[in-house]
């Protein structure tokens, strides 16, 4: 049952993961980092077939560095959410699909303006003030319907964020134990203890 | 050979030479100079830049250039050759960091290089790559800085101190004979642009410097660093031509006064 989700807020955007690893019905890690730092102010939360999703999310960084390097300058979080969408959608369209779900979050150093991306395995690519991926998202997105303030602190971000994942362990029925929280705004990515 | 054509270019003459390859290394020759000078803990790498045109803008017209965090190439020769082999060599960079998770060694991305430029010699239908490259960076988990050269024919050594195009060889000879072990960072950096002002008479505005300190630590030199450096190395030329110009003096006067000494009294 994983479960992800993002927030933006005033110049930051926070993304959570679960961090457990499953295999049929057994949990056999609990500490499994799925965020991945793409470059210094952009992160990926993945999540979908195990195996796809880290094979996915390394060939996303390797081809995100690539880019920095041919053109001494860093992707911004829109066109490395588009590139992404295109590889996803032309993964689709080919004999071994990845089902990976994906959340993007970015801070902009050209524009100073935060952005989150959601995109599924079909290629569905979205910004979004809030977004949430798996069983989780249910109660996460009604949540944050609510409570969701785009000019919020990032106190009060994670105070909605706790809000969420307190839902979550209480009404889903099983519910992650533990998750990984990671922050991107002007000073970059940087992981954030509940 | 029914439904084929020899495609080869790069064929043996009867004397034994690739032609093909050796004017691949006359491109090299005329092309700018490019030094590399390994220290103690520091890489230096110095290029002969042409002057950029009035209205051209600087920035893109590069000759050293990164392939990963923590290393760097300098090529003389073709440009444009050297912008393709380049692009390989990044896309190797990043390939071999997602397959086996580590970055690469210098030594690593330069036998992949020379490879490629190899190949550019024994397959049909193209021409070898008109570059030699200067490869200079740090191995994962290691202090000691590298320093290697690839030719157009693929070639590869390791070197202390090398220099590849226009005049190479008078530079090399240079650095052969003022090139000491351990240089400190200053010391290498000096001893770049006094070698590269052997061949380039301009001084210091056709002069580029990357220095590379350790792992992923690379800094372009400003151009104020490599004038103020040029003209230090002016004013000590100058101090040594002074203290050349007075020994002279010096010994001529002490021949004067011997000869006057000797000189019988006249009456």
């Amino acid at each position: 049952m994983e479960v992800s989700f993002g927030i933006t807020g005033k110049g930051y955007v926070l993304v959570a993961a679960d961090t457990t690893a499953a295999h049929s019905v057994i949990k056999v890690k609990n500490d499994v980092d799925k965020i991945i730092e793409l470059n210094p102010h952009l992160l990926m939360a993945y999540s979908g077939e195990p195996g796809d999703t880290v094979q996915f999310a390394e060939y996303v960084e390797r081809n995100i560095r690539l880019y920095q390097i041919r053109n001494s300058l860093p992707l911004r979080p829109p066109s490395a959410a588009s590139w992404v969408r295109k590889t996803l959608a032309q993964s689709l369209r080919s004999r071994s699909p990845y089902s990976v779900n994906l959340l993007l979050g970015g801070y902009d150093t050209s524009d100073y303006t935060p952005h989150l991306y959601w995109l599924d395995y079909l290629g569905t690519l979205v910004e979004v003030p809030f977004a949430a991926h798996g069983y989780g998202s249910y109660f996460a997105l009604s949540l944050l319907d609510r409570y969701h303030d785009p000019e919020a602190s990032l106190e009060e971000g994670i105070e909605t964020l706790k809000r969420c994942i307190a839902e979550i362990s209480k009404r889903l029925v099983v519910s992650p134990e533990r998750f990984k929280v990671k922050v991107v705004d002007k000073d970059g990515v940087r992981e954030i203890e509940l | 050979m029914s439904g084929s054509y020899d495609r080869a270019l790069t064929v043996f003459s009867p004397d034994g030479h690739l032609f093909q390859v050796e004017y691949a290394s006359e491109a090299v020759r005329r092309g700018t100079c490019a030094v590399g000078v390994r220290g103690k803990d520091v890489v230096v790498l110095g290029v002969e830049k042409k002057s950029v045109l009035q209205l051209q803008d600087p920035r893109t017209v590069r000759k050293v250039v990164m392939l990963d965090d923590h290393i760097c190439l300098a090529f003389a020769g073709l440009t444009a050759d050297g912008r393709v082999l380049i692009d390989r060599a990044r896309v190797e960079c990043q390939s071999h960091r997602l397959t086996v998770e580590d970055p690469v060694t210098v030594e690593y991305i330069t036998r992949h290089i020379a490879t490629i430029q190899q190949k550019y010699t024994q397959s049909g239908g193209v021409r070898p790559f008109g570059i030699a490259t200067l490869i200079v960076g740090f191995d994962p988990h290691d202090t000691k800085p590298k320093l290697y050269q690839t030719e157009p024919g693929g070639i590869y050594s390791e070197w202390k101190a090398n220099a590849i195009g226009r005049s190479s060889k008078t530079v090399r000879e240079f650095l052969e004979k003022n090139h000491k072990d351990d240089l400190s960072r200053d010391d290498a950096i000096k001893l770049t642009v006094k070698s590269l002002l052997e061949v380039v008479q301009t001084g210091a505005k056709n002069i580029e410097i990357s220095v590379m300190e350790s792992y992923g630590k690379i800094t372009s030199l400003e151009l104020s660093q490599i004038e103020a450096i040029v003209q230090e190395i002016e004013r000590e030329k100058e101090a040594e031509a002074e203290r050349k110009r007075s020994r002279l003096a010096a010994t001529a006067a002490n021949q004067a006064a011997m000869t006057q000494r000797v000189d019988p009294p006249t009456q």
